[in-house]
């Protein structure tokens, strides 16, 4: 296998995670766009990791799933907060901090 | 003869697996139904864990497993849950921004993979590397990498709280 | 030491140590228990927790005093030219990925000389605060932050490696910041902290960058050579002296560091926050603004020496980045002082006038004069602060304001005054006072290594330095009370709340204000002795004990004769026939060998130089002095009023009385100039794709045009008068469409730039 095959999945999820990010309107979508971006990260990581022949990178993809759940969530609970104060979870209409 | 046959499976197994997460993957980010993604996710995430597999990984393929689509999912189809009554497909889950995004991540596509090309080449994974065991890794969390893993469990923490004081009904 | 041998030789010397010498690490510990103390149990001890502060600080005060005994009776039990090892303590404070960082002391006569300022002025302004702050509302918070600065201060000077210094840095740096706003319900003082806090962390991320760079550079060579971390101080220091730093390594390191310094010793041109940072209590200012905290940048300098001496070229041209920034800080900061009013501003640019001088001798070579003068700095710019305190406590009403509220009090303050003239004159560096042997020792050394233009600057600031410091003399002494300290009583602002003795006109303050300031003052008077160059070698005591000696020395730390002169290639330098001897250290250091100080020599005293710098002293005060005498007190026709007259001078006081618009180029230029565009620019990328109509080349041209006719000229020209109110508002509502609300576009921008940068560097490097 060559180590670009899975750098290129990696790049390839990124991207569409990025889409997502910026595209979707809808919360909990953003979020999962962002579940795509911490993958590929992972993947990546994994990667380098058989290639040097080191466990660090398992070590830090570990690190990066622990964090991942830390972060789904304190977002998810934010989405609720939000949904209860506007019944609504569209980031458009999430503009009241605006300068 | 064995060891090339077992490399051309593992050719095949990845590329059949990239395809299904990058359809996925892309689906997620299309279609119009929220619960429709969450699933589509579980498919790219899956194959993630599959893709560590074959990158030597297994507990961190377990993990994936059980934290991500164990939990991280139900966490997810909870959030849809609990935010919208219905359940179906919906017209208004994009923003009008689709011409910034697809140039965004077009060039960004562009960028890595030229620098990915260049960088690495035909460069192969080693076929025959040894398998890092569970107990390396753990050697590794609880020796070397003790600190970040220390700062990993307040962030845990702090997320736990966090997450109870902002969805608390009060 | 000769290259005689011919055999590389140890010589095995058993120095002298002591329980507190090993123990140094105390010093800092103990305020750190009196921080908890005080903020456990403070509001219910009798005292609100000042006993605790004061308590520790004595304790340290005690070991740090010990411990300079021991180390001097360690330098006299070593031959008279053998290497003095310093006394280095490591425990392992945390690992990572195995990295290992350790904790403990570097002790040797530098930090042992800032060890024993920083206990002495931190317990005697501590004492002076007890008095001073009396019956203020956060009288316990205030003693809390104060001693955990002394703690931060403490831990900075004995640091063994960077990783330690830098957390001392910090705490210093997160406890002006909360000394600073202590009376933060006044918007002006919550400004002035975050101003403060913030110029200073602009400089913080040079320390994080400098230290990361040198890291890299040296950790294979002290790994490989010393056996320790290339965060160490002793490894740092071999490393730069040795020969294997890369010239580009090095010199972005010490670069990066030195503005850190710039910005924590209020340098030009980061110095604009200093004098802001007076709005904190006048303890303060005495202690963190003029005596301690802002010579860190100047100790750090010192400290990692060899680094800047390599990297920055000392010595090797006739300019490097140090001794100008220095000495252009020196002018500068000195000619500000004369149009101030307020006279805790005075004394502020004074400080970092005399930060410049400190920094301009280490940049040219003159590493132990500028080490005195922090020493008697401290002492003379502490009393003067605390004198301005004594004034505006006791006799003018909480005001700083000289020529309001002053005046006149010669004879109600006699204590105070005395103290005064005492430091004003050690400040002028008129003979026997301790400026006169540090700031002289300075500006000869300088000269001597061949910075001419700088002993010139120098020169100048010492005329300046007589003249501001007349003025203030005389317009808070001399003459006729005038406003509070007249009796005057306009509305009180908001922290008086101890203000019962006020109403009883001048008088001198109680026995806890001015027995520190006789302390003090005794010290401005005596200190110098420790290393009066006139006097001969014999009396230089300071340099026999701090100096470090540029010997060459093995790993272990045992003195090494050089080999034999073929190995040891003696570059001679253009002054090596003047010098005493000549050591190979900080030109090439000879393999096998290690130095940890540069060889630097010393200007040799003359009379002449001294006479002619006293009279430039005396010049300045006597003209000062028939100036204030035409101008305040007779009120001479021709005098009051000149600066509105002649357009010239008046010119020139308008510019210095704007701080030479650095603030509003900070402002109006950065904030505004340059955050305005780019937020134009954005909006217009949004409108014009959102619309998704190009609108032409005409547009853009109107727009700039406009935008050049708004800015440009209506803005930056007329920009000087219009209120920072204003800029503050415009930079708001320039930045306002960046600022959509909408996560998506943030997301955008983002990635955006992220896509665009990948892009450049690909594209560069294909």
């Amino acid at each position: 296998m060559l180590l670009n095959e899975f750098l290129f999945l990696g790049a390839i999820l990124f991207c569409i995670g990025v889409y997502g990010v910026i595209v979707r309107k809808n919360a909990v979508l953003v979020l999962m766009s962002i579940e795509l971006i911490l993958n590929s990260v992972n993947i990546n990581l994994l990667a380098f990791s058989l290639r040097n022949g080191s466990a660090d990178g398992q070590t830090f993809a570990l690190y990066v799933i622990a964090v991942a759940a830390a972060e789904v969530g304190v977002g998810l609970a934010l989405v609720l907060l939000v949904y209860r104060n506007s019944r609504s979870i569209s980031l458009d209409e999430l503009s009241e901090m605006k300068g | 003869m064995f060891a090339s046959d077992l490399l051309i499976a593992q050719n095949i197994g990845f590329f059949i697996i990239a395809a299904l997460m990058v359809v996925g993957a892309l689906r997620v980010v299309t279609t119009s139904n929220v619960v429709h993604a969450a699933l589509w996710l579980v498919v790219v995430l899956a194959g993630a864990a599959a893709q560590y597999v074959l990158l030597a990984a297994e507990f961190v393929a377990v993990t994936q497993v059980l934290v991500y689509i164990g939990a991280v999912m139900v966490l997810f189809l909870f959030g849809t849950m609990l935010t919208r009554a219905r359940i179906g497909a919906e017209s208004d889950l994009n923003n009008k921004n689709w011409f910034v995004g697809l140039p965004v991540a077009l060039t960004l596509l562009a960028a890595m993979l030229i620098a990915l090309r260049d960088g690495f080449g035909n460069e192969k994974l080693p076929a025959d590397a040894p398998l890092v065991s569970t107990q390396v890794l753990s050697d590794q969390i609880f020796g070397p990498y003790l600190l970040p893993f220390w700062a990993l469990s307040f962030v845990l923490l702090a997320a736990v709280i966090g997450a109870i004081v902002l969805a608390r009904r009060d | 030491m000769f290259f005689a041998t011919e055999t590389v030789e140890t010589v095995e010397t058993v120095l002298k140590s002591g329980w507190f010498l090993e123990n140094a690490w105390l010093i800092p510990l103990m305020p750190v228990i009196a921080f908890v103390l005080i903020i456990a149990y403070g509001k219910k001890m009798p005292m609100k927790g000042s006993e605790f502060g004061i308590a520790s600080l004595l304790a340290s005060l005690a070991i740090s005093v010990g411990a300079a005994y021991q180390w001097i009776q360690r330098v006299d039990s070593a031959a008279p030219e053998a290497f003095i090892a310093p006394v280095i303590k490591t425990w392992t404070w945390w690992e990572s990925a195995g990295f290992s960082f350790g904790i403990g002391q570097h002790i040797d006569g530098l930090s042992l000389t800032l060890l024993v300022v920083v206990t002495l002025i931190s317990t005697l302004v501590e004492i002076y605060s007890v008095e001073y702050l009396r019956g203020d509302i956060r009288y316990t918070h205030f003693f809390g932050a104060l001693t955990l600065f002394s703690a931060g201060m403490l831990n900075m000077v004995l640091a063994e490696n960077m990783i330690q210094l830098i957390l001392g840095w910090e705490i210093m740096g997160m406890c002006s910041f909360l000394l600073i706003g202590h009376w933060w319900e006044d918007g002006a003082n919550s400004r002035a902290a975050l101003k403060a806090f913030f110029t200073t962390r602009t400089g913080d991320i040079g320390l994080l960058v400098g230290t990361s760079v040198l890291f890299f550079a040296s950790n294979a060579w002290t790994q490989k050579t010393l056996g320790i971390s290339g965060f160490t101080i002793r490894g740092l220091s071999a490393w730069a002296l040795s020969g294997d730093p890369g010239h580009a390594a090095i010199t972005v390191g010490a670069v990066a560091l030195f503005i850190a310094c710039i910005g924590k010793s209020g340098q030009f041109p980061l110095h604009t926050w200093l004098p802001d940072a007076m709005a904190g209590p006048t303890p303060v200012s005495s202690l963190l603004h003029s005596s301690t905290m802002v010579v860190a940048g100047v100790y750090l300098v010192a400290r990692l020496y060899p680094v800047f001496f390599t990297g920055m070229n000392i010595l090797g041209t006739n300019l490097n980045l140090i001794v100008l920034i220095g000495g252009i800080t020196i002018v500068i900061a000195a000619a500000l002082a004369f149009v101030q009013a307020d006279i805790k501003k005075v004394l502020a640019y004074s400080t970092v006038s005399q930060l410049g001088y400190m920094m301009m001798g280490l940049g040219a070579g003159a590493w132990l004069p500028a080490v005195f003068h922090i020493f008697t700095h401290a002492f003379f710019k502490a009393c003067l602060f605390l004198c301005a305190g004594s004034v505006s406590h006791s006799a003018s009403h909480h005001s700083f304001d000289m020529k309001k509220d002053m005046g006149g009090l010669r004879k109600f303050m006699p204590i105070t005054f005395a103290t005064w003239i005492i430091s004003t004159l050690a400040l002028c560096g008129v003979f026997p006072f301790s400026g006169f042997f540090s700031k002289d020792e300075i500006i000869d050394n300088v000269g001597h290594n061949g910075y001419t233009m700088f002993m010139v600057l120098g020169l100048t600031g010492a005329f300046l330095t007589a003249a501001y410091m007349t003025r203030a003399t005389y317009l808070t002494f001399n003459g006729k009370p005038r406003g509070a300290a007249a009796g005057a009583h306009d509305s009180h602002d908001a922290h008086d709340t101890h203000d019962a003795h006020a109403s009883r006109g001048p008088h001198e303050s109680g026995l806890l204000i001015t027995v520190p300031l006789m302390i003090l003052a005794a010290l401005a008077l005596g200190a110098g002795f420790l290393n009066p160059a006139p006097l001969g070698e014999k009396w230089e005591r300071m340099k026999h004990w701090v100096e470090p000696r540029p010997e060459v020395i093995s790993p272990t730390g045992i003195s090494v004769m050089a080999s034999g002169p073929g190995e040891a290639r003696v570059l001679t330098s253009p002054r090596a026939e003047e010098a005493e001897h000549e050591s190979p250290c900080g030109t090439t250091t000879p393999t096998g060998g290690i130095c940890v100080a540069p060889q630097l020599d010393h200007a040799p005293f003359k009379w002449s130089k001294a006479l002619m710098s006293m009279l430039i002293v005396f010049l300045g005060g006597f003209l000062s002095w028939v100036l204030c005498v035409q101008l305040y007190g007779k009120k001479n026709p021709k005098l009051v009023g000149l600066t509105q007259r002649n357009k010239a001078l008046g010119a020139g006081y308008l510019f210095l009385q704007n701080k030479y618009y650095l603030d509003a180029l900070y402002e109006k230029v950065i904030v505004h100039g340059i955050a305005h565009p780019v937020a134009q620019a954005v909006y217009w990328f949004n409108q014009n794709i959102i619309d998704g109509v190009v609108n032409g080349f005409g547009t853009v041209v109107r727009k700039v045009s406009g935008w050049v006719y708004r800015n440009v000229d209506q803005r930056v020209v007329d920009g000087a008068v219009n209120g920072s109110a204003a800029v503050a508002q415009n930079a708001g509502s320039a930045i306002r469409p960046i600022q959509s609300g909408k996560v998506n576009q943030y997301g955008a921008l983002l990635f955006g730039a992220a896509a665009i940068g990948a892009l450049i560097l690909v594209i560069i490097n294909t």
